[in-house]
């Protein structure tokens, strides 16, 4: 690093620069693109959730006006490979030593002879038009002999359940089971035990902007461009080229602004390869944009999960054991195998230690929407079970709540800290840095629990609460992120890297970085992220791992570079290496003020070097493999009061002390973390995506899906502690999930102690007043 | 003249056609359009102002929110048909290329309002209309238009937290509600 550090902007509030241009409406998302002729795609669905298709007649599609072309599964069936996400099914070795199941089932592109659940493509106009698309698509003939349609979870496992996919054994999808010690005995002679089922119910991702694309095939070379939404263009890239058969060179995906994404543009799905396909088929561009019933019917659904989960801990709250059955609703497939019920494993326990643990996770199918990772990707629905267990064995003992926590947290003396665990990887389960008590402790005092100890006691009509969540998340997801950086014809700098942003700020964050790695100005850096062309590998932003793969490997780059500019500096000037700086982009002489050079007359100078290095111009590209984790955490604590005439839940106050090591820009780090909560929120206060018993989904509108508006969300009180990495040369980690992991737990912790004198037992979400109304009534009875 | 060139139906469009004449962003524009053709669309594929964005299509989201004849309204649920010989403005005009961002803009900058940027055209004409309209009327806004105001969208990414302090400076309010303790007692959720 080559600026003082008083000058750095790692660690400053550095004001965007994406917004100006998205203030004025100038933004270009996808769907604003314009490319000409472009023709528009709409898809026929199933309307069924589980049946067999006996005919299909898109013979009067063809003919209506302005269609171009109808697809049906017959047409493509030998033309695209079915749809894998190879990378999310993939078993790494030690995982593969537990011996799990993970089916592999790849998706049809388009329904040949059954169709799964409701929303399932079935086939594709392309017109003139959307209009005209869809106006073909009403009069496509397609017959179905209905199938019986398993829709329930846990029916779905019974030894005689209908199956949800024609050809399998049963309806489990993945399995696994794994643990440390003795968990039986330890249950068996443990002072206290509680045993209960916490469930998350189904609700979604939801980006106000839905998932779409564009796809272009160059006449003269026969290359396809694609603009998408998508969070990983590499991996489009590869399924596409792979998928219809295109050299990889030949496909160049670009994700130009995105308008959020939160894990469901982050696997692929078979419109994203039909789409493609279309356009190389008919050699004319092809868009499709998902409407909001596509979004919410048949795009990836996410949470769904129970957990019949036994705590057991010595008189005086140390745990002793934790057992968890993990059931995962996978949807009508397995899209993306072991990631989010491995994750919900391995995290479940989160910052307590714990001798002995018996977790098992099984994905079971059903005739629904299948289903991906959702900001989080199990670590709110495993921080809900574990953190509303633990409030039950504080009941249980008598003990306070944060008291119960405090005893059993891992301390910061014990960092490095092994968990006994395998993680994600299938290597020994590693927490690099954190200190979870003076997390809990700040957290405790913020909320004031004696306060509202007081305050119950003093106001006892009143059905006030307190509760808290803590979790931790391994982040910074390998195997690798790259950067390329360039010193461009101008003299400014370019940087291109993998991870594109869907909003979370990465133009400004990562020139922050690369402008304190080499010392060019932060103004002159450009960030160009999520353009396959520009940077040959990447993996892309999911799992909050772009500022720790993508910002290391920039300030890898960087550092490569402006050793490059200071040789190449040398070789003009006639100066020594070693006797020369770069700061705000000018390289000079120590002790020699007079000479100076700009990088624009440096990067002139470089291709007329006589005797030069060889290379041409002064560019980099360096990718960064986390050894490790680095993992962030993170207590939620909240007051609410509860309503028991008309079941409404308020938020009193809510607090957030976060640990996500060495922070770049503390105002989009806040930011991050405030609009996770405001998602946790919806998913605990209102979020539901539900189906009716026959697999039709009846929350297919934003009036029926309930997303939480302004009012909803309260003012959220943050506080932070620092530990960086030691995983990684920057120190961070990521923080784009963890503000969604807490709000489920700590809400419903809260909730459930507002309403300990009726004895009301919260089990799952959402709390909506109907849903706490109930509760006081079924509580009412078994009193 | 106008710079605002619309494209008009495909050939293949089955459905009426009609020539109407309107004003948008200062500009008049003719066009011929067909009968079922949405307002957003027009706006976004025939005008190619593609700054008002399509969250949902079905009045929910405020994406789409523009101003027809001073007025925010969803232009998602209005047919193109309909606007002949009304007066539109997009988020396109408030301040034009190169111009200083508006105050409502500026604010929504200043707070760091925005991360996607998705939801934030519709958010920002929304908060527009609230400001002029209180300009207007010579008086703050009360808490409960405020209130109404950002609650007419949805924002996936930011929390609203950032975006309710974005909207209180740009409406000369005190930009951080302080956190009352108590409940609100009668305010209706959902
Ligand atoms: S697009 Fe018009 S309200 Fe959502
Ligand atoms: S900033 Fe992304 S939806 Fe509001």
């Amino acid at each position: 690093m080559s600026t003082e550090p008083n000058d750095w902007l790692i660690g400053q509030s550095v004001p965007r620069v994406e917004d100006d241009r998205l203030l004025r409406g100038a933004g270009r998302y996808t769907d604003d693109l314009h490319v000409p002729d472009a023709a528009e795609v709409a898809f026929l669905r199933s309307t069924e959730a589980h049946a067999r298709i006996t005919s299909i007649d898109i013979s009067a599609a063809q003919a209506m006006p302005g269609v171009v072309a109808v697809y049906d599964g017959a047409s493509v069936v030998d033309r695209i490979k079915p749809l894998l996400n190879a990378e999310e099914l993939r078993v790494p070795p030690g995982i593969a030593d537990l011996d799990p199941v993970n089916k592999l089932q790849p998706a049809p592109i388009l329904a040949t002879d059954e169709v799964n659940y409701v929303g399932q493509p079935v086939a594709m106009v392309v017109a003139e038009t959307r209009y005209l698309a869809e106006d073909a698509i009403e009069v496509i003939d397609v017959t179905y002999e209905l199938l019986p349609a398993v829709i329930d979870v846990e029916a779905a496992q019974a030894e005689d359940a209908a199956l949800v996919l024609l050809g399998e054994d049963d309806n489990i999808g993945v399995h696994v089971r794994h643990g440390k010690g003795d968990t039986d005995a330890a249950l068996a002679s443990a002072a206290a035990v509680i045993t209960e089922t916490f469930s998350t119910q189904r609700y979604v991702c939801a980006p106000i902007e839905t998932r779409g694309l564009v796809a272009q095939q160059d006449p003269f070379t026969g290359s396809l461009t694609i603009w998408s939404t998508t969070q990983t263009p590499h991996r489009v890239r590869d399924h596409v080229a792979e998928s219809i058969g295109l050299p990889v060179d030949d496909v160049r995906v670009q994700s130009v602004d995105v308008g959020g994404g939160f894990g469901q543009k982050g696997i692929l799905v078979v419109e994203e390869l039909l789409v493609p396909f279309a356009a190389h088929d008919l050699g004319r561009p092809v868009r499709w944009i998902a409407d909001r019933f596509e979004n919410l019917t048949a795009d990836a659904h996410a949470r769904e999960q129970i957990h019949h989960i036994t705590l057991g801990a010595d008189a005086d709250g140390t745990l002793v054991a934790v057992k968890d059955h993990i059931i995962v609703n996978l949807g009508a497939r397995n899209m993306v195998g072991l990631v989010v019920p491995y994750n919900a494993l391995c995290h479940l326990i989160g910052p307590y230690q714990v001798a002995n643990a018996d977790l098992e996770a099984t994905g079971v199918l059903t005739n629904t929407t299948f289903t991906s990772p959702y900001r989080g990707a199990g670590r709110p629905e495993a921080t809900f079970a574990m953190e509303r267990a633990m409030d039950r064995l504080a009941a249980e003992l008598g003990i306070e709540p944060s008291e119960l926590r405090r005893r059993n947290l891992i301390t910061s003396e014990q960092m490095p800290y092994e968990t006994g665990l395998l993680d994600r990887r299938g290597v020994p389960q590693e927490y690099d840095s954190g200190d979870y008590p003076a997390m809990l402790d700040r957290a405790v005092e913020m909320i004031d629990v004696p306060a509202v100890r007081a305050r119950q006691a003093a106001e006892p009509d009143r059905r006030i609460g307190v509760g808290f969540a803590l979790y931790l998340e391994m982040t910074g997801l390998g195997p690798f992120e790259g950067a390329r950086v360039e010193v461009m014809p101008s003299g400014r700098v370019r940087l291109y890297t993998g991870a594109p942003s869907q909003g979370q700020g990465h133009r400004t964050v990562f020139a922050q970085i690369l402008a304190d790695t080499m010392g060019v100005a932060f103004d002159d850096i450009d960030v160009l992220a999520g353009d396959t062309a520009s940077i040959p590998y990447g993996v892309g932003t999911i799992a909050s791992r772009a500022l720790v793969t993508a910002g290391n490997a920039t300030a890898q780059a960087g550092e490569l570079v402006r050793e490059r500019i200071l040789d190449a500096a040398a070789g003009v000037l006639e100066a020594n290496a070693a006797d020369l700086t770069i700061e705000q982009g000018i390289i000079s002489v120590t002790g020699t003020p007079s000479v100076e050079l700009t990088l624009a007359e440096l990067i002139r100078s470089v291709p007329k070097l006589a005797g030069g290095s060889g290379s041409d111009g002064l560019g980099e590209t360096s990718y960064f493999q986390p050894p490790n984790y680095a993992t962030a955490s993170g207590a939620h604590a909240v007051t609410v009061e509860v309503d028991t005439a008309t079941g409404r839940v308020e938020i009193l106050d809510y607090v957030v002390v976060h640990e996500a090591g060495t922070i770049v820009n503390p105002v989009v780090a806040d930011a991050q973390v405030v609009g996770g909560v405001g998602q946790g929120i919806g998913g605990i206060m209102s979020e539901h995506l539900r189906y009716d018993e026959n697999g039709q989904p009846i929350t297919s509108t934003f009036s029926d899906y309930l997303m939480p508006i302004s009012e909803m969300v309260p003012e959220i009180r943050m506080d932070e502690i620092v530990c960086p990495s030691p995983t990684n040369p920057l120190g961070v980690k990521g923080l784009g999930e963890g503000g969604a992991v807490g709000p489920p737990a700590a809400i419903a912790n809260a909730v459930e102690d507002a309403l300990r004198p009726e004895g009301v037992s919260v089990r799952s979400g959402p709390l909506t007043p109907g849903r706490i109304l109930d509760m006081l009534r079924s509580a009412a009875v078994s009193q | 003249m106008s710079d605002l060139e619309p494209s008009g139906p495909p050939t293949a469009e089955p459905t009426a056609r009609h020539t109407i004449s309107f004003t948008v962003n200062g500009e008049s524009v003719t066009a011929e359009i067909e009968s079922r053709l949405l307002l957003t669309d027009f706006l976004r594929h025939r005008l190619r102002l593609t700054g008002t964005h399509v969250g949902c299509e079905q009045g929910a989201c405020g994406a789409c929110t523009i101003q027809l004849d001073g007025q925010p309204v969803r232009s998602c649920l209005i047919l193109a048909a309909q606007v002949d010989g009304r007066d539109i403005r997009t988020i396109e005009g408030l301040a034009g290329p190169g111009d200083e961002l508006t105050a409502v803009q500026q604010a929504f900058a200043d707070q760091h309002g925005l991360q996607c940027g998705f939801c934030t055209p519709g958010f920002v004409m929304s908060v527009t209309s609230l400001r002029e309209q209180s300009q207007a009327n010579g008086r703050a806004p009360t808490e409960a238009e405020v209130q109404d105001c950002v609650d007419s969208s949805y924002c996936r990414c930011t929390g609203y937290v950032n975006i309710r302090k974005a909207a209180r400076q740009a409406l000369g309010l005190p930009i951080d509600v302080p956190v009352s303790l108590d409940s609100s007692s009668g305010q209706v959720s959902e």
